[in-house]
């Protein structure tokens, strides 16, 4: 998963990778230098640990960094503000800064920063971090501490913030000289951005900031340790290729690591070479065209019954940087029973951790599934008839649909769908998490890699207004649209003051059903429509008004405020909504409460349970026939 | 089913290192019977070796994962009959004048030597497998044990090979 959704601009790997990179160039800093103390190199220019910081993040060439400065991190803001190459979003609340660099991450395959200070500052990056981590997004988090004599004190504003992320970071520094700093910086990005990516922290006594070291570029890295296998082994390979020619019943099981490999034309051919069916995960929307007639959509909870069927039923699954998470496999033990597993994915720990594999490839998927495609030997079409009959025939049956609620207020699935069909063609879509996003993955139609991104491991409320501000300062001409829920857009909705601010035109659809509607309905379905605490007011009623009002909420955000309310007025605001391009826009969608996603498999049960709709379930009348 | 498993690993000589290790150990779900942490012949290098009481599968899965931190440079598992495993044991055990002779014949069974006498004690300093130390603790039991401490069990693989042998794995700046 190395090379990443775009073709990057020169990666900080590619300048500061191996052991040989020690050629000290000499550097030269617009500021004015002082002179190196004595035993320093001759060539290299003393920098403070701030100075430094900000010189190794030019040299990365990072672009952005969202943060919010504090007592700790202090030192480094100042030379932050002469750097014309390293541009500072200032952000209202840390958890924005870290969606925003993951959301800048997932949109250009570079790595994303953000900054904070110390003690509260280090700790709301808590989430996103974590986010990261399941979602493997590279990001690297800066963080200020408290000076090192300072450390172990509990001195104001102390948190050990690399114990606390210790599990939810692909690795993290505490810097305890200034001499280390590029060596540490040019580390954690490659750390983040090479393998598996994930998040990287970097935490910076202010004492280091503020006292001064040589500054060495490039620096050596040193990370024996580090060594993540990129190429397949040619034996297992060919048994994978040599599996798929046999098999009458496979899929292609495609995770978020094809879209991080950036492998999405390899699987284009290698599905149309085989003939075999596609699926893709909620992390790998767009790794395979929608519009492809062999793809089946979404597995999971809340996949289509074909996607879910074919995995269940399948005789050969090959899982491409997929992880068989609970939410796709169902109850474990029921999952696919009568499949061979071949699986493919770049960290070795996934193989084998939910579901036994018969065939192991450890490697970056891009070179996999290229080299399974040069493998594979076609044997005809003709094997894979019944099963494309069987699965052809439950999707003419089972189309993902939904059925209108006579209650006067929109129909959410047929607001989101007509959000997607109203879009520019290159529109990249955030959501938050809850129906909002099941729906935003079931009835927009990705099309391309890397163009909904939403928080699937972690399930993070509020990932899609500060996501959508960092996918759109990393693509500027291009639309985003966040799709959220009136819960998530009350988590994180400062982050448009943000992008008010800093010419950041964003769009966000709330989704307004008045609730936490995800879990509202596990309500309805399993608590008897006992209803507690799901309801949170923003619908206009008699009892009261809109709590908060969303369109006076945009509007002192210094964003256009909108809102659509009837079905005849839903195409006019969204084209109003996509015409406004100087200016972040917020669309209040109100929505109906009781609207629920199907089809779903409920929490612990197996596969086979799945319901195309309430008390639905699927016809599967080829059973055993197969 | 579960067994116990001696897994020997080489890490960098990094600040949070040991924290880190362990963690992930507790994370994943997994106990630690015991665990000892020191330098190598190669400066900059520390082996750690942990006792684990864990199934086959869950043992791969927590390799697995141990090999994902950067610091981790290489991972062992030592069977018990191909290794040589050591712990340490200091035992202080009552003993007057009535009792000393049997308690000091007792110990030179056991190859312990005694590294501290009072009139009503004597501390035993022994080193030998997990058996072994089990062994000796029960025959020292009558007497009346009044304290002990054990370290973790160390463990080297028999034969010519060292571990960290390949040079790769060990840091050229450390």
């Amino acid at each position: 998963m190395s090379t990443p959704v775009k073709a990057p601009k020169p990666g900080p790997q590619a300048k500061t990778a191996g052991t040989q990179a020690a050629k000290a160039q000499p550097a030269r800093p617009k500021a004015p230098r002082p002179a190196p103390p004595l035993g320093a190199p001759a060539a290299a220019p003393v920098l403070t640990g701030a100075q430094a910081v900000v010189r190794a993040l030019e040299e990365l060439e990072v672009e952005a960094v969202f943060g919010i400065p504090g007592g700790a991190i202090l030192p480094a803001y100042d030379p932050l503000l002469d750097s014309e190459k390293v541009r500072h979003v200032l952000v209202r609340h840390e958890q924005g800064a870290g969606h925003a660099a993951q959301g800048y991450a997932l949109a250009t395959g570079r790595v994303g920063v953000c900054m904070a200070t110390s003690g509260p500052g280090a700790t709301n990056l808590v989430t996103p971090l974590a986010d990261a981590h399941m979602d493997s997004v590279p990001i690297v988090a800066i963080t200020g501490q408290v000076a090192s004599t300072a450390i172990g004190t509990d001195a104001f504003q102390e948190a050990d913030i690399v114990g606390i992320t210790m599990p939810i970071t692909k690795h993290s520094y505490l810097v305890t000289t200034g001499e280390e700093i590029p060596r540490v910086l040019a580390e954690a990005f490659h750390v983040a951005a090479t393998g598996r990516p994930g998040p990287v922290l970097v935490d910076i006594p202010k004492d280091i900031l503020s006292g001064t070291a040589p500054f060495v570029w490039p620096p050596k890295m040193d990370l024996p340790g580090y060594r993540p296998t990129t190429q397949p082994h040619g034996k297992q390979i060919r048994e994978a290729a040599a599996l798929i020619a046999e098999a009458k019943r496979p899929v292609l099981y495609v995770g978020g690591g094809v879209v991080k490999s950036g492998a999405h034309a390899e699987l284009r051919e290698l599905a149309e070479l085989t003939g075999a069916p596609v699926i893709t995960t909620l992390m790998a929307r767009g790794a395979f065209p929608d519009s492809h007639p062999q793809h089946l959509g979404m597995p999971g909870m809340h996949g289509t019954v074909p996607a879910v069927h074919a995995l269940q039923k399948s005789d050969l699954i090959v899982a491409l940087g997929a992880r068989f998470d609970d939410r796709v496999t169902g109850k474990l033990d029921t999952f696919a029973p009568e499949a061979k597993i071949v699986h493919v994915d770049i960290d070795p720990a996934e193989i084998g951790k939910n579901r036994e594999v018969d065939v192991p490839i450890v490697g970056d998927c891009q070179a996999a599934i290229a080299a399974m495609t040069e493998a594979y030997v076609d044997p005809g079409k003709e094997r894979l008839k019944t099963w494309w009959e069987t699965l052809d025939d439950l999707r003419g049956r089972y189309p993902l649909g939904y059925t209108d609620i006579d209650d006067g207020l929109l129909t959410p699935q047929w607001v989101i769908q007509r959000l997607g069909e109203l879009a520019p063609e290159d529109t990249i879509w955030t959501a938050g998490v809850g129906q909002h996003q099941m729906w935003a993955s079931q009835f927009i139609k990705y099309e391309a890699p890397g163009t909904f991104l939403n928080s699937g491991g972690l399930g993070t409320m509020g990932f899609a207004v500060p996501a959508a501000m960092g996918a759109k300062l990393g693509e500027m001409d291009r639309t985003v649209w966040a799709v959220d829920g009136d819960g998530c857009f009350q988590m994180t909705n400062q982050e448009l003051a943000t992008c008010a601010v800093e010419g950041i035109p964003i769009k966000v659809a709330v989704i307004n059903n008045g609730n936490l509607g995800m879990v509202r309905q596990w309500q309805t379905l399993f608590y008897g429509k006992r209803y507690s605490n799901t309801n949170l007011s923003t619908h206009h009623s008699e009892a009261s008004p809109r709590i908060p009002d969303f369109v006076k909420l945009a509007e002192a955000l210094g964003c256009v405020g909108l809102r659509a309310e009837t079905a005849e007025e839903v195409d006019a605001v969204i084209n109003q909504a996509n015409a406004i391009n100087d200016r972040p826009v917020v669309v209040d969608f109100t929505v109906g409460p009781d609207a629920m996603v199907w089809p779903m498999v409920p929490a612990g049960v197996s596969n086979d349970e799945i319901l195309y709709a309430r008390d639905v379930r699927p016809n599967f009348d080829d059973e055993g026939e197969i | 089913m579960m067994s116990k498993h001696t897994l020997s690993v080489l890490v960098e000589n990094k600040p949070g290192v040991l924290a880190r290790v362990s963690a992930l150990f507790s994370r994943r779900g997994f106990n630690i019977e015991s665990l000892a942490v020191g330098l190598t012949e190669h400066p900059g290098v520390s082996r750690i070796t942990i006792v684990v009481d864990v199934e086959a599968g869950s043992l791969e899965q927590v390799t697995k994962q141990l090999n994902k931190l950067v610091h981790v440079l290489k991972i062992v598992e030592l069977e018990a009959g191909s290794s040589v495993q050591r712990e340490l044991l200091l035992v202080k055990v009552r003993a007057d004048a009535a009792t000393r002779g049997q308690v000091i014949a007792a110990a030179e069974l056991f190859k312990a030597r005694s590294v501290d006498v009072t009139p009503d004690t004597v501390t035993f300093e022994v080193t030998g497998n997990h058996d072994k130390i089990e062994a000796f603790l029960e025959v020292l039991e009558p007497f009346g044990i009044k304290e002990l401490v054990q370290s973790g069990t160390v463990a080297l693989g028999r034969g010519a090979k060292s571990m960290a042998s390949l040079s790769r794995y060990v840091s050229p700046n450390s």
